[in-house]
């Protein structure tokens, strides 16, 4: 392309070749343990939580997590103002922040892979519709509108899932839609071409991988969202109800006394935040491990 | 020498890459008078890209350019510094580009990207400048000239953008201009008219001219002198006349006999090649380059003769061919030079 | 060109259209307006009187034409909480939502963009490094608790900001920040991107070996190019901020329009949270649009044929 084209340049020197490698997958292995790791423990929560993470023990409300003077190994994260176990919450809250975000990527995934491959594949009036529809959705302000929507239905579980799956779904509809496209323009090639069995081994090697590793990045993508927009719901109240230990909640719950007791907010952020990196950091390996060292 | 507008002397470029250093460019050196055309001929790959751009000190970050003499009407530009050279650049020595489609920024009009040039190296503006890009925009045959210098490039044909290019290299009067395969990517046509029009500017301007070209016809059409390169290496250069009467490197005959001369060559009769690759040039370069490529039977049929030779430099094997002073032949080892079965003359002639 | 805007202008009605209509049946639909007005200590009476009398009674296509054609001449109805017309009161708070917003884009791209062009000049160095970590970590980073970090950390350990309220440019500067921070990651990346390609262009080699400036070259002919996409996303997240608005504002307490979202959503002040979502909406396909335009106009390809 430029004058430099007879000898590709895109090696650095060898040690800063490998490093890059390294680092890139670096970030998502660390990224993948975290995940792993997260839902090991929500899984194996009742095994793990030392204590009840709903009693209330009004005797020790307010105990500073281990590393304090005050606190103590029988309360390694402290209590809340109720007297719980921090520990068994942030442990029991990962349940919570893990349904929401797979249970609400599952729903927006399955509405928008369904417009997407219908807009893709009869293309014409249905993929107008289809790219009406999703230009609507990204015009209408989601926080305001789940905000609206549970406050008037109620706030629970089920609602925020419900609610999320069925405001999440539009990158899910504009990548499924072009994937199909994709997949349809090989029925025209196949028509020109005399050998025909090659449609379907183009089909398996080169389009099916990038659907399925668009997929799985936009999947992560949702999951992370639907999280972070769980925990900014129930911050505000609207979202997952009290006494369940969603960290938003844990958060808000904290903040009125989050000047003296500050590791009730700063324990369930951390959670937070450090679930949400883990799963971009994976989701950003898998795209760059699949995308470009698939051109074989 | 106040004749000499550019003057260079074992030039190298090495690269680096992940698997050893490349050699691109091995001890060339080569000479540009005033109103002469050079013509760099050699095959993709051989280095005639990267040596233009080590002229102009335009490689990449990681290439490596070694040079005894790089001096541009005299003044040597080997050690200046990037803010030196920026300021030489455009200015006493300019360069054309392959690809003229994309040559151009989309973003400005014509008359901005050449006005740009006049208000850096001259510091003319304003109506003065728009002046003197009317007139070389007529010089270089685009009329109506005031119309195009407000269109965008992508308003233009790619001959129009590369007649665009060209003026705006002529803008502040250099002594160089390298042409980088200007017309490749041009309709035949096209081609015709560009080169027609380099001719006739080079006599206008008196510019030295570094043309770089994988086209023998071009060559023949527009050379003054030439240089044919082969894996980094100036194997052969003299006149025109010199080269295409009396090819002497295996490299340039092989090339010469690729060209079917129509009537001369019978119906049936497979097309002359050079057989083999060229070879890689990663790593120690003490193999032979030539390995593999000669023709001897295809060259016994060639009508030029073999030269007469006189060694120049005996450790880097440089020849001058009988009675042409300054048309000189490299060999890149002692196997070539055996297998080439030239008459090598003593001083004593 | 005009042709064009034309075409787009349409296609923003029709979308403003559909979104209008769609929070309207939804905040029907999901609970009984008469209900809501008249609160929540009324006798099944009063409820049947008012619906009576305000016409919720009526088919929910007519309910809801009534309403656009009055929404169309500004007026969208009154407060349930409030007893004011929802219109005056979302144009008294909408002025700080949209200078906090103002504000918060203009951190962003001013943080973002010089980062960005900065990584691209030197892939791979320490501030390609940095400008990648910062991005990935701001993604991650959950705005309500980013916000209360702030505030324990600058407000109350090191007394540098106040707290809440807006009286000053000082109440301005975390709200801005924290709304402004999610924004930059996309912006940074989009820049660093896009910078990396235009460099490798024949017309910035063109320019180079014109001898013109570095700084010429990078500002002038690269940004240039590079920037077009940068100014479609940033007004994109711009509108994005509208919805940041509302837990920034909360936290802050910041008297706009996000605010008044949370106030009269608690409340169940429907016509408020109709009208909230209309003219949030409204921004967004406005600002969409212009971003559209703006991409066209500035690349002379699409504004020229």
């Amino acid at each position: 392309m430029s004058a430099n084209s007879e000898i590709k340049l895109d090696d650095g020197p060898k040690l800063g070749l490998l490093a890059k490698k390294v680092k890139g997958h670096q970030g998502m292995i660390i990224g993948s343990l975290i995940v792993f790791s997260v839902i090991a423990v929500a899984l194996l929560a009742p095994l793990l939580a030392p204590h009840d993470p709903y009693q209330q023990d009004l005797m020790k409300r307010l105990v500073p997590p281990v590393w304090d003077d005050r606190g103590s190994w029988e309360h390694i994260f402290g209590t809340d103002h109720l007297g719980r176990d921090y520990l068994s919450r942030l442990i029991y809250g990962a349940r919570i922040s893990l349904l929401i975000g797979i249970g609400a990527a599952l729903i927006s995934g399955l509405i928008g892979t369904i417009m997407g491959v219908l807009a893709g594949y009869f293309g014409g009036r249905v993929d107008m519709v289809v790219t009406f529809m999703i230009t609507v959705r990204l015009s209408m302000p989601v926080v305001l509108v789940a905000l609206a929507v549970v406050a008037i239905v109620g706030g629970s579980l089920q609602v925020v899932i419900t609610v999320l799956g069925l405001l999440l779904w539009d990158r899910f509809a504009v990548v499924m839609r072009s994937s199909t496209l994709q997949i349809r323009s090989m029925d025209y090639v196949a028509a020109a071409q005399a050998v025909g069995c090659s449609v379907s081994r183009v089909l398996m090697t080169e389009v099916m991988p990038n659907v399925v590793n668009n997929l799985i990045v936009i999947t992560t993508i949702e999951i992370a969202h639907a999280i972070i927009l769980e925990a900014a719901l129930s911050f505000l109240g609207l979202g997952v109800q009290p006494p369940l230990p969603s960290w938003g909640l844990m958060v808000s719950e904290g903040k009125d006394m989050m000047l003296f007791e500050s590791w009730l907010i700063t324990i369930p952020g951390v959670a937070l935040f450090l679930l949400v990196l883990a799963i971009n950091l994976m989701g950003d390996g898998v795209r760059d491990i699949t995308a470009p060292e698939n051109r074989n | 020498m106040s004749n000499c507008v550019l003057d260079v002397k074992n030039l190298s470029v090495k690269i680096p890459l992940a698997g050893g250093v490349l050699h691109a460019v091995d001890n060339i050196s080569l000479s540009v008078a005033k109103g002469e055309t050079l013509c760099i001929v050699g095959e993709s790959g051989c280095g005639k890209s990267l040596t233009s751009l080590a002229i102009m000190d335009l490689l990449p970050k990681k290439a490596i350019r070694k040079v005894d003499t790089l001096k541009l009407g005299g003044t040597s530009i080997a050690n200046f510094s990037e803010k030196d050279m920026s300021s030489i650049r455009g200015n006493k020595m300019g360069m054309i580009f392959q690809e003229p489609m994309t040559s151009l920024n989309p973003a400005f009009t014509v008359e901005n990207q050449m006005v740009e040039t006049l208000a850096r190296h001259q510091s003319v503006t304003g109506s003065k400048a728009r002046e003197l890009a009317v007139n070389m925009l007529e010089k270089v045959g685009i009329t109506p000239a005031e119309q195009r210098l407000k269109q965008y490039p992508h308003q233009l044909s790619g001959g129009l953008r590369q007649r665009v290019m060209i003026a705006m290299t002529l803008l502040c009067e250099p002594e160089l201009i390298i042409a980088d395969e200007p017309t490749t990517a041009l309709d035949v046509t096209i081609q015709a008219q560009i080169l027609d029009l380099l001719r006739q500017l080079q006599n206008d301007f008196d510019v030295g001219l570094i043309f770089i070209t994988h086209d023998l016809g071009v060559v023949a059409n527009i050379a003054d002198r030439v240089a044919v390169m082969y894996a980094g290496q100036i194997v052969e250069e003299g006149t025109v006349f010199e080269i295409f009467d009396k090819p002497t490197h295996p490299y340039t005959r092989g090339l010469l006999r690729c060209i079917p001369v129509p009537g001369k060559i019978k119906r049936g009769e497979p097309l002359g090649s050079i057989p083999g690759m060229v070879p890689s040039l990663i790593g120690t370069m003490d193999a032979c380059r030539f390995e593999g490529r000669w023709d001897d039977a295809s060259d016994r049929k060639f009508k030029q003769k073999k030269q007469k030779i006189r060694p120049l430099c005996l450790k880097d094997r440089i020849f001058e061919v009988e009675g042409d002073a300054g048309h000189i032949v490299r060999f890149c080892c002692d196997e070539c030079l055996k297998k080439s079965n030239l008459n090598i003359m003593t001083a004593n002639g | 060109m005009l042709f064009y805007t034309i075409k787009r202008f349409g296609l923003a009605s029709l979308v403003a259209l559909t979104v209008s209509f769609i929070s309207f049946g939804l905040l029907y639909l999901s609970s009984d307006p008469a209900i809501a007005m008249a609160g929540e200590t009324a006798s099944d009476a009063d409820i049947e009187a008012i619906r009576k009398l305000y016409g919720f009674d009526r088919p929910i296509l007519v309910q809801y034409l009534d309403w656009l054609m009055r929404a169309m001449s500004g007026d969208l109805g009154k407060s349930y909480y409030f007893r004011t017309d929802v219109s005056a009161l979302i144009g008294e708070r909408l002025p700080t939502t949209m200078m906090l917003g103002v504000s918060a884009i203009s951190f962003a791209i001013i943080f973002s963009v010089p980062l960005g062009v900065a990584a691209a000049i030197r892939p791979n160095s320490i501030i390609d490094r940095v400008a990648l970590f910062l991005s990935v970590m701001g993604q991650a980073l959950p705005s309500f608790w980013f916000a209360l970090m702030l505030i324990v950390l600058l407000s109350v350990n090191l007394r540098l900001l106040p707290t809440s309220g807006s009286d000053s440019w000082l109440h301005f500067v975390m709200p801005t920040v924290v709304l402004g921070y999610y924004a930059a990651p996309a912006i940074m990346r989009l820049t660093r991107t896009g910078m990396l390609e235009v460099l490798s262009t024949d017309y910035i080699r063109t320019a180079r070996a014109k001898g013109l400036q570095p700084a010429i070259v990078l500002f002038k002919h690269a940004l240039r190019n590079a920037i077009i996409p940068v100014v479609s996303l940033a007004a994109v997240q711009f509108g994005f901020m509208l919805g940041g608005s509302i837990v920034v504002e909360t936290i802050f307490a910041l008297h706009g329009a996000g605010f008044l979202a949370w106030e009269s959503i608690t409340r169940n002040d429907l016509p408020t949270v109709q009208g909230l979502i209309l003219v949030f909406s409204l921004f967004y396909i406005v600002l969409t649009f212009l971003a559209d335009l703006l991409n066209a106009w500035l690349d002379p390809r699409i504004r020229i044929n």
